[in-house]
């Protein structure tokens, strides 16, 4: 099977956007927590680091996985790969 | 829940709408309906139903509606068995994925462990819930367009050949399986405690709970009854922290305010760590620690001299004619002296273990506290190691990636792991919410009690488990220190509606959350481990020809099968189950993952490659949990110091962490020294990477 060009910027924008999202996980995830010791200032009543690992690296997760599927649903469309019409 | 239409088109398409819509009714009446049910138990109560009726009602009507899910969603058809139609929305997916996910450690112990653990707790948090990104950007999407039935069933056709297949479905079972005696376990225990039977009763109770639902109806009755499952245990979570939050900040969303009440457990820690009362406990236990340790360095002399001086001291009080108390109380301590020197040894094992209590309250804000710069390193580097690899294996873990075989469509499974999330999200941020709102009430109003206004729900539960929670009076003050407070995780949970002054049948309402948190996912877990060993096994390596009906029959065979034999093991209650569990972790992250990845992005791995890589991350992960935790070590008589096995600093717990990285150096090492893989395997690579593409011939779907 020959993939066209598109296919391949398709494809090329699936791993931008994956390597994107990946890198923010990688820094909400072991960077800030690396750190966790220095960020120790008020956030709303919590301190910083313990906000962040209690609650707001969650909502990060939450939100890249949202907009992943959004990005990508929407890409599908418009380099014409998505599905039929089954839903 | 009709059969499913095939295919696509305009039928289709309005099948599967006004489907989701009749779903969406049905569960919504279901979740009033459920409402309703605690409201009648809760005038009932007030009525004066007995408690153990509660415990009675509450266990039957749950059971007996997931028994019923499961008749209804009875199933002999393939597709429907093992994927229940590919018809699964993604919002329903991501709840049963929810429920899949979410055990009895996760309802009952998390908020215990993060109470215990302070900071390092949220190793966990952060561990079960980030992985999801990894399955929704790596994984999900793509298994989803390569449509078969199990994880080992990608590794079979992307690495060809069986042997991937079969490592995929021993390292399946090996993961599954410990993970699924640690549930039915769990669900021996609340059975036992909703209803009073003996524990190991208990577990065949709940076993059939299991088996009725995944039994007839395989994945299809197993996802509509985990959906019906997550709707409880969220309910059964968030009323109780509802109530304390609103009795203890007067605002009945914990999440959002408990950073203030974080703040006076902080004030509160800080008080305590130098109040005298404290300190004199803490020294009481230090002492007691010591004069055993002392005593342990020559158990046969110390027994010998301890009982020689307390016969010496009755002779003594007999020879002085002392007063008949005196010599009572001379003989009583004779007598309590352990009656061999073994006995002694234990006890005093026992003893030196207060050690621990001796210490002052961990400061439950503090990241990785330490007494020292490098103690604190290794703290981090561990904390840091736990959450890799929690995190890489949720995203390996086959009952949680084969969910994703369920939704209709690419588009569909990429939404549903955002409501999977979503949905554990719920909890598992409200979990440590939970944990300082209890601490905050243990510290201020159970700390500074006389001993004869104790609260009622301490006096129960110390009648129920000691091991759970232990107040014993150490300086006789008549007054509770924090230090005389012995807790065990799971009380945290368990006692939050007594705590929150909430009726009896709240409490029967969190047992049956728990109940249906750890039935979900034992039902995930044994759905695949059954179809590891007829689907991948039988089906595709006995016995190819073998015709769907005769197929899905082997498979609910095989799931009586594993499911009694996990449910004996569970009987006799083995001891590491926490590290069992664990384990599964390390195993899935280290076999399953690297070879996932790679055959989705990278076209050049190939079957040797993949084979050694598995078995390289298996084996050093194995090898390094062999030499370094107690029980393993003790099971393969491994002798030589803990301190010779441990590279830098690493528990045990995270040895997934050398599993993973090396998993993927050998599958790209040894794919770079072998030929690239065949044309059709490439076209094959190509086609789980497009929602659909033109010209695409390949078919992968299994049916």
């Amino acid at each position: 099977m020959q993939l066209t060009q598109k296919h391949q910027e398709y494809w090329g924008k699936n791993l931008q956007i994956t390597g994107i999202l990946l890198f923010i996980w990688f820094v909400v995830t072991f960077v800030v927590t690396f750190f966790a010791r220095d960020l120790q200032f008020n956030f709303f009543g919590w301190p910083f680091a313990f906000y962040m690992a209690a609650q707001g690296s969650l909502i990060i997760y939450v939100f890249i996985i949202w907009y992943y599927a959004r990005y990508m649903n929407k890409l599908d469309i418009e380099y014409d790969v998505h599905e039929g019409e089954e839903d | 829940m009709a059969a499913p239409a095939q295919g696509t088109g305009i039928f289709a398409a309005s099948s599967q709408r006004a489907f989701y819509a009749q779903i969406k009714k049905v569960y919504a009446f279901y979740t009033g309906g459920f409402l309703l049910f605690i409201a009648a138990l809760a005038i009932l109560e007030q009525l004066g139903l007995p408690k153990n009726w509660i415990g009675y009602l509450f266990l039957f009507a749950t059971i007996g509606l997931y028994a019923g899910i499961g008749v209804m969603s009875r199933t002999s058809d393939a597709t429907e068995y093992y994927v229940a139609g590919r018809r699964v929305p993604a919002l329903f997916n991501g709840m049963a994925t929810g429920a899949d996910w979410m055990s009895a450690a996760s309802f009952i112990g998390m908020a215990g462990t993060l109470y215990l653990l302070g900071y390092n707790g949220l190793a966990f948090i952060i561990g079960w819930t980030g992985g999801y990104v990894l399955v929704a950007l790596l994984l999900a999407p793509y298994l989803r367009k390569f449509g078969q039935f199990t994880i080992p069933d990608f590794l079979g056709a992307r690495y060809g050949g069986n042997i991937p297949r079969l490592i995929g479905l021993l390292a399946a079972i090996l993961c599954s399986f410990t993970y699924v005696v640690a549930q039915i376990y769990g669900v021996g225990i609340i059975t036992a405690r909703l209803t009073g039977v003996p524990m190991e009763l208990g577990v065949f109770l709940g076993l059939a709970g299991i088996l009725v639902c995944s039994f007839l109806g395989g994945m299809r009755a197993v996802t509509w009854t985990q959906v019906a499952q997550y709707i409880i245990l969220i309910i059964a979570y968030m009323i109780p922290v509802v109530w304390l939050s609103v009795k203890q900040t007067g605002i009945p969303l914990p999440q959002f305010v408990y950073g203030k009440v974080l703040e006076r457990v902080s004030a509160r820690e800080a008080e305590l760590t130098k109040d005298p009362k404290e300190l004199q406990v803490r020294d009481i236990f230090k002492q007691r620690a010591a004069t055993a340790a002392a005593q342990l360095k020559d158990v046969e002399k110390s027994y010998a001299d301890g009982k020689a001086e307390l016969a010496a001291a009755v002779a003594k009080a007999e020879a002085d004619n002392a007063a008949p108390d005196v010599v009572d109380a001379a003989k009583k301590a004779l007598a309590a002296f352990p009656s061999d020197a073994a006995t002694a040894k234990a006890l005093w094992a026992k003893e030196s273990q207060l050690a621990k209590r001796a210490n002052p309250p961990i400061h439950h804000a503090e990241p990785f506290p330490g007494k020292d710069e490098a103690a604190r390193d290794v703290s981090r580097r561990n904390f840091l190691a736990l959450v890799f690899c929690l995190m890489i294996g949720t995203a390996a873990l086959p009952h949680i990636l084969m969910r994703y075989y369920t939704t209709p469509s690419v588009q569909q499974a990429r939404q549903s792991v955002f409501w999977s999330l979503f949905f554990i999200f719920l909890l598992y941020f409200t979990a440590p919410a939970l944990a300082v709102l209890v601490k905050y009430n243990v510290y201020t109003h159970l700390v500074g009690t006389a001993y004869a206004a104790i609260p009622q729900w301490v006096a129960s539960w110390q009648k129920v488990d000691p091991a759970l929670l232990s107040i014993i009076d150490v300086n006789r003050d008549g007054i509770v220190q924090l230090a005389e407070i012995a807790i065990g995780g799971d009380i945290v949970v368990l006692a939050t509606p007594e705590i929150a002054g909430l009726p009896y049948v709240i409490s029967g309402l969190v047992a049956a959350g728990g109940l249906a948190a750890a039935l979900s996912t034992a039902d995930g877990l044994l759905l695949t481990i059954a179809n590891a060993l007829s689907h991948d096994f039988y089906y595709k390596m006995l016995d190819p020809s073998a015709s769907t009906t005769r197929r899905v029959t082997v498979s609910k065979a095989l799931l009586l099968v594993v499911a009694v034999f996990a449910a004996i093991i569970a009987a006799q209650k083995p001891a590491d189950i926490l590290f069992l569990v664990s384990a599964a972790f390390s195993f899935a992250a280290a076999s399953f993952f690297p070879a996932l990845v790679l055959g989705i992005f990278w076209k050049r791995a190939n079957k040797w490659g993949a084979i050694f890589g598995m078995l390289a991350g298996l084996g050093i992960t194995f090898y390094y949990m062999a030499t370094t935790q107690p029980w393993l070590r003790s099971v393969f008589g491994v002798t030589t110091p803990v301190q010779d096995h441990i590279w830098w600093g690493i528990a045990s717990i995270s040895a997934g962490l050398w599993g993973v990285p090396l998993g993927f150096a050998v599958i790209i090492v040894v794919s770079l020294l072998t030929p690239a893989p065949d044309r059709e395997t490439q076209d094959m690579v190509e086609h789980v990477r497009y929602p659909n593409l033109a010209g695409d011939t390949i078919n992968t779907v299994g049916t």
